[in-house]
């Protein structure tokens, strides 16, 4: 086991020194770090004397190593459109983020995995047919069009919720929280379903087509010669071995909902760091560009690990204890 | 198998008809998906407005609402926007747009991932690693971010303006360059499959060339997995445009797809004028959902699991 | 041997069918046989004719679309084909057990042993945890798992292929069944294994006075096992009778051909028997007895009347060669296959 975390280990450092690598390209060589730190009409001599100064004209490979040392240390530089640091930019951005991610999660496991276990036991029910068909436009329609959706229905047309914007936040040190009051969370209610309602189609999906192979196992079909019960066999067996395979997946895309949290930032005014990112594509802000690709990076990376770490916890298989022999 | 029936005959009687035939839900897409397909590629001849050049808008026209509606106009049926736009014809251009963005970007990845799929796999080594390896990392980031870092490095390499000029073809490279992985990894295990087998070896023999004999049998193989793939890219091909869009960068509004013409409505919805931005609303949703439909069906027409 | 005359299940003209796209397919075709209480039956037959599914629809457990649509099953006399889902449930495990082929996944691989065990124990009987697990324990020994203490709470892929059809044997005896119908118990085991399963399932089934309905297309596990063997072709029962009967003194042309083509020790041969010609699908069954077109004695009859078990010696057969009226004019095999 201990050689399996290594290798892990091993493998994430591997997959952020290459996210690093792209980042660093595009930061040291489509942008221009010059401009990002000296206005337009600077005298070449002094740009050269700064190049100079910032190991700019060292060979690659050490620029390379500077650049995962500042990263390591959460220096960015500045942004081409602000002239901010960009770290500061992020840190700032960071916690609307992750709440709103946070919330839109809880969301999608919370109905998406009952719905799925439900369909799946009971696939020939109309609700389940139901839930299917609705599951079908959850994953047609564009997230931007749901949040669109949801706020002429709720927003402009009855008045019930805000329609963009955080709301109101409280500070505690550098984070900002919503969940302090009820406006607060107000705000965060349409933007986590229309964060959440693609991950809820999908978790609702694999957890049935899950539950479908499950209940036609021989072990299924063992345990209903044994004459169990059958919420022994639902809820016992079945879906526990359902539940299984899909904790990666899941694991998974709740990363990328970090990710994808950029669209519905946009569509409800949300400051977070995806509508930063997209702010910064429509400058090409580089340094913004760069420093959200390795805060994604190393995200993902941590998630992927303790997603594997689970996966031991949960499946006997694959604790390595040795087989006894034997006729 | 040649026993004189024509393919005709044999393609209807086959499993795959019948179970299309016997699914109304996937007929129903299906004539809705020729329905949209149809209207968009007539749009010139079917429009009854043009609304993307500039000599035939007059801003009296501007923000009129469906004709249904007290003061609609029935030569804009479904309203326009502030421009003077017919909401109408720019919905039978943007999608157009976006179904040729969608369908050139599947063709990109398509390329792109069968390419690097066929030579990883048969040239194995340190090629095969390099390549894996940037797949891995490429799949751990959604293909939307992808998209959007592809386009925002193009932008940093060439003026806002041009940018705008060539911005189909850019945004078919990065939703294209987002979607390879998968077809790159199932061609390439299919082609280490095959490397293996005997006739390649003896081919390597005779002197035949056992790269063509490989693609003649890796080919046939991994035309089931591919497709099925290719239509669940789709659909995401076209959502991934129309996101970008919708963005803002995407495709400009000089040249609006669905995405566009959606985001374009979306900062007049707050003022009440909706019907700029429902009715592409409903059009893309139509379309993917058909799309989704008819994906569905195939996948299981193709999985010989159900049969 | 039996110790009363009541036969503890009874099948009488059980039809399955599958309603397939292109019609419907009939699988098991008006079976009927009993099986007293403590006695083995070996179903013995080619992969497709029918056996598996009968035992699947003795538990209860046919897979949709396929279903009973005639017949009757009964259990100690009560029918048990038309029980509602719960009043089988309660049936299976506590009065029909049954086994399946491949141990390794027969077994949920989550959960341990005695987890599965106790569980099984509770659901039938009244105990609490520590009796059950006490049982448990119990069981494991008495199928042959050195080391029970120990290894009463490791997980399935632990054991090897022997043991684990050891465990599920004593899931399947968990709580004291009458019947026990077993679908192919050694067929996925090692061959040095199977002996040692079958001896097994012998002694217990003996010890335990439990009938067993033994499915599988090995003659030798049945020569070994069973007291009467019932040779299924195409979704009928061609002969049924003694073990030993129908071994030495095979009475249905098809049974004759089975026991030619097996090799014995100590007997040379040049050649072993091999019947033209394969089964037929369930699609294109022919009219009359099904077995006709590889018969070399067949006759007219056979071609349009359909036989159903008439007596032959101390087995009974489905074969008009042991009806008074013979089988008609002789009419030559066709050689070909069909």
């Amino acid at each position: 086991m201990l050689a399996f975390i290594l290798r892990r280990l091993a493998q994430s450092i591997a997959v952020l020194l290459t996210v690093g690598l792209v980042s660093f390209f595009l930061f040291r060589y489509i942008g221009d770090p010059i401009n990002s730190l000296v206005g337009q009409d600077t005298p070449a001599a002094e740009r050269e004397a700064l190049k100079e100064k910032l190991g700019l004209n060292d060979p690659a490979p050490v620029q390379f190593l500077h650049f995962i040392e500042n990263a390591a240390r959460g220096r960015f530089g500045l942004s081409y459109r602000t002239s901010e640091p960009v770290s500061r930019m992020i840190l700032e951005r960071l916690p609307a983020t992750l709440e709103l991610s946070f919330c839109a999660a809880v969301f999608a496991l919370a109905v998406g995995i009952p719905m799925g276990v439900y369909t799946g036991l009971y696939p020939r029910r109309w609700s389940s047919r139901l839930f299917q068909a609705v599951s079908l436009i959850g994953i047609s329609l564009p997230t931007f069009l749901i949040g669109i959706l949801l706020i002429l229905v709720f927003a402009v047309m009855l008045h019930w919720l805000p329609s963009f914007g955080r709301g109101q936040t409280s500070t505690f040190g550098w984070w900002t929280t919503n969940f302090t009051s009820w406006k607060g969370l107000e705000a965060l209610i349409l933007p986590s379903i229309t964060l959440g309602l693609f991950q809820l189609t999908l978790i609702m999906r694999l957890v049935r087509s899950e539950m479908l192979e499950v209940m036609r196992t021989d072990y299924i079909k063992f345990a209903r010669a044994r004459g169990l019960s059958n919420r022994a066999i639902n809820f016992g067996h079945a879906l526990k071995n359902t539940l299984v395979p899909v904790i990666t997946v899941t694991g998974l895309q709740l990363g990328s909902l970090i990710a994808f949290a950029l669209v519905t930032e946009t569509v409800f005014a949300w400051p977070g760091v995806g509508q930063l990112f997209i702010q910064s594509v429509q400058f090409a802000d580089i340094p913004v560009m760069a420093a959200y690709l390795m805060l994604i990076g190393l995200l993902f990376v941590i998630i992927n690990l303790i997603v594997d770490l689970l996966y031991f916890v949960v499946d006997p298989r694959l604790r390595g204890t040795a087989r006894v022999g034997g006729h | 198998m040649a026993d004189g029936t024509s393919w005709l005959h044999r393609a209807a009687d086959s499993d795959i008809w019948w179970s299309f035939k016997s699914s109304s839900l996937t007929v129903l897409a299906a004539v809705v998906t020729v329905f949209i397909v149809l209207a968009a590629f007539l749009s010139p001849v079917l429009a009854p407005h043009t609304p993307f050049d500039p000599s035939t808008l007059s801003l009296s026209d501007g923000l009129k609402p469906p004709a249904w509606m007290a003061d609609g106009d029935w030569s804009f049926v479904l309203g326009t926007d502030d421009q003077g736009r017919d909401v109408l014809s720019s919905i039978m251009y943007g999608t157009r747009l976006s179904l040729v963005v969608g369908f050139a970007s599947v063709v990109v990845s398509l390329v792109i991932g069968i390419a690097l799929g066929l030579v990883s796999g048969y040239v194995g080594g340190v090629t095969d690693s390099i390549i894996m390896r940037i797949a891995d990392v490429q799949l751990t980031f959604p293909a939307i971010l992808v998209a959007l870092l592809i386009d925002g490095v193009v932008r940093g390499l060439i003026s806002s303006q041009r940018h705008d000029e060539i911005a189909p073809f850019v945004i078919i490279g990065a939703i294209g360059l987002s979607f390879w992985v998968q077809y790159a990894r199932t061609v390439r295990g299919s082609v280490m499959v095959e490397k293996n087998k005997e006739y390649v070896q003896a081919a390597r023999v005779i002197g035949l060339s056992p790269v063509l004999i490989m693609v003649r049998h890796v080919l046939p193989n991994v035309t089931g997995p591919v497709l099925v793939i290719a239509t669940i890219n789709l659909a995401l091909a076209i959502i991934s445009e129309a996101t970008l869009s919708f963005l803002g960068v995407g495709l400009p509004s000089t040249q609006p797809s669905l995405g566009t013409l959606i985001r374009i409505g979306n900062e007049l919805l707050q003022s009440g004028e909706w019907w700029i931005t429902v009715f592409p609303g409903i059009t893309l949703a139509a379309l993917v959902l058909a799309v989704n439909l008819l994906g569905d069906w195939l996948r299981d027409a193709l999985n010989p699991k159900l049969r | 041997m039996a110790t009363n005359n009541a036969p503890l299940l009874e099948v009488k003209n059980l039809r399955v069918e599958f309603p397939t796209r292109r019609g419907t397919l009939l699988a098991v075709d008006d079976v009927s046989f009993d099986i007293a209480p403590g006695e083995v039956l070996g179903v013995v037959g080619e992969s497709g004719a029918g056996k598996s599914l009968t035992g699947n629809a003795i538990i209860g457990l046919l897979e949709p679309p396929g279903r009973i649509a005639a017949g009757e099953i009964r259990l100690e006399g009560r029918r048990i084909d038309t029980l509602p889902y719960e009043e089988m449930r309660k049936v299976r495990g506590a009065k029909i057990g049954a086994i399946f082929q491949d141990p390794l996944t027969s077994l949920n691989p989550l959960y341990s042993v005695s987890r599965q065990l106790v569980e099984t124990i509770q659901t039938h009987m009244p105990l609490s945890a520590s009796a059950a697990r006490a049982r448990a324990l119990d069981l494991l020994k008495e199928v042959g798992i050195p080391g029970a203490e120990h290894r009463i709470d490791h997980y399935p892929h632990q054991f090897s292929g022997g043991m684990r059809q050891r465990v599920v044997i004593a899931l399947a005896l968990c709580a004291n069944p009458r019947l026990i119908v077993a679908d192919e118990p050694t067929t996925a085991l090692d061959v040095s294994i199977q002996a040692q399963i079958i001896a097994l399932l012998k002694r217990l089934c003996r010890e335990h006075q439990t009938a067993v309905m033994l499915v599988t297309h090995d003659m030798g596990v049945i020569a070994e096992t069973a007291d009467r063997v019932a040779v299924m072709y195409a979704g009928r029962v061609a002969e049924i009778g003694p073990v030993r009967d129908v071994i030495k003194n095979a009475k249905h042309p098809y049974t004759k051909g089975l026991m030619g083509s097996i090799p014995h020790l100590g007997v040379r041969s040049d050649r072993l028997t091999q019947i033209d010609g394969s089964m037929p699908r369930l699609t294109e069954i022919p009219s009359g007895c099904a077995f006709n077109p590889r018969c070399a004695e067949r006759g007219e009859r056979c071609l349009v009347q359909r036989p159903d078990l008439m007596p032959a010696g101390a087995s009974r057969a489905a074969c008009w060669l042991h009806d008074a009226a013979g089988v008609g004019a002789p009419v030559r095999k066709e050689l070909a296959d069909a």
